[in-house]
């Protein structure tokens, strides 16, 4: 339950997380741009996005406890933070050279494609009922689609397409999620149901 | 050494050269671009920024602030990030 006052807005949670996904993008474009070879060319660099991608699973936990609106949002939390930090943790063994395996990057296929479902489960109303709904069924369908690029790079670490698919992939996640707001309207639609519209 | 292998050579060489300079900047346009998209999403939309009306505000929403975020991430990416990205660019050379 969220107690009014003192806890942040929902919307604010996903602003901030929006943050944390816009500098995983930028970081994965600049990846991109220069290379494999000169993005390891300062250790500190390769632990950069695992490092990023894991705290931002950690940090799911709390809105998993404090968001809890329902149980099927829980579970959708819950399964975020544990998706996020499993695909951290393995991108972090694989930049500390513990792991090996190229096929480690199937893990943040797999984190993708369970955030998607997760998305598109927890949201019981249909695409135009207010802006956080279709925003939910968007970010739901652009995380399932886009598990195709960490699969790709599975099988061909070295694809230019694969790596920009994946990098371009979560800039359009934090411009999604930026656009959250808790009641808004989407595209002129605004359910009666949904609240108090505001800007 | 023949002249034709080394025009070719030379001919790889300054192709070499130009896409790395593209590379260096692309990083080092990547930051400014990402703070001009927050300052121009301030422009568009200053009812987001609520540091711009702080009257009755509460605490959350004064540290909401959305595109001020995008546009410090943007400047720390130019300031922390692309430094030594180009370094390690031109070093590479």
């Amino acid at each position: 339950m969220i107690v009014a006052g003192i806890e942040p807005q929902a919307e604010m949670v996903h602003w901030w997380f929006a943050t944390g996904v816009l500098i995983l993008g930028l970081l994965f474009v600049a990846e991109t741009i220069v290379g494999k070879e000169v993005w390891a060319r300062r250790p500190w660099r390769r632990y950069l996005w695992p490092g990023t991608l894991f705290l931002l699973g950690v940090l799911m936990w709390p809105v998993m406890a404090l968001y809890t609106n329902s149980m099927i949002h829980m579970v959708a939390h819950g399964s975020w933070a544990q998706v996020l930090m499993l695909s951290g943790a393995a991108e972090l063994g694989v930049a500390r050279g513990k792991l090996h395996s190229q096929y480690w990057r199937l893990t943040t296929a797999a984190a993708m494609l369970v955030s998607g479902t997760a998305f598109l489960v927890h949201e019981q109303n249909g695409w135009y009922f207010a802006r956080a709904a279709f925003l939910h069924h968007a970010l739901g369908w652009t995380l399932i689609g886009a598990s195709v690029f960490p699969i790709a790079q599975a099988i061909r670490p070295r694809s230019l397409v694969a790596a920009t698919g994946f990098a371009c992939t979560f800039l359009v996640i934090a411009v999604l999620l930026y656009s959250d707001r808790d009641t808004a309207a989407i595209f002129g639609h605004f359910s009666q149901f949904a609240g108090l519209p505001h800007r | 050494m023949s002249a034709d292998i080394a025009h070719e050579l030379q001919a790889k060489g300054e192709e070499r050269v130009e896409a790395r300079g593209t590379r260096v900047r692309l990083v080092l346009g990547m930051g400014p671009a990402t703070a001009l998209a927050g300052v121009a999403w301030a422009l568009l939309q200053p009812w987001r920024l609520t540091l711009l009306h702080p009257h009755g505000q509460g605490f959350w929403w004064l540290l909401a602030e959305p595109p001020l975020y995008v546009a410090l991430v943007g400047v720390l990416f130019r300031w922390v990030i692309a430094p030594g990205l180009v370094a390690d660019l031109e070093a590479e050379e």
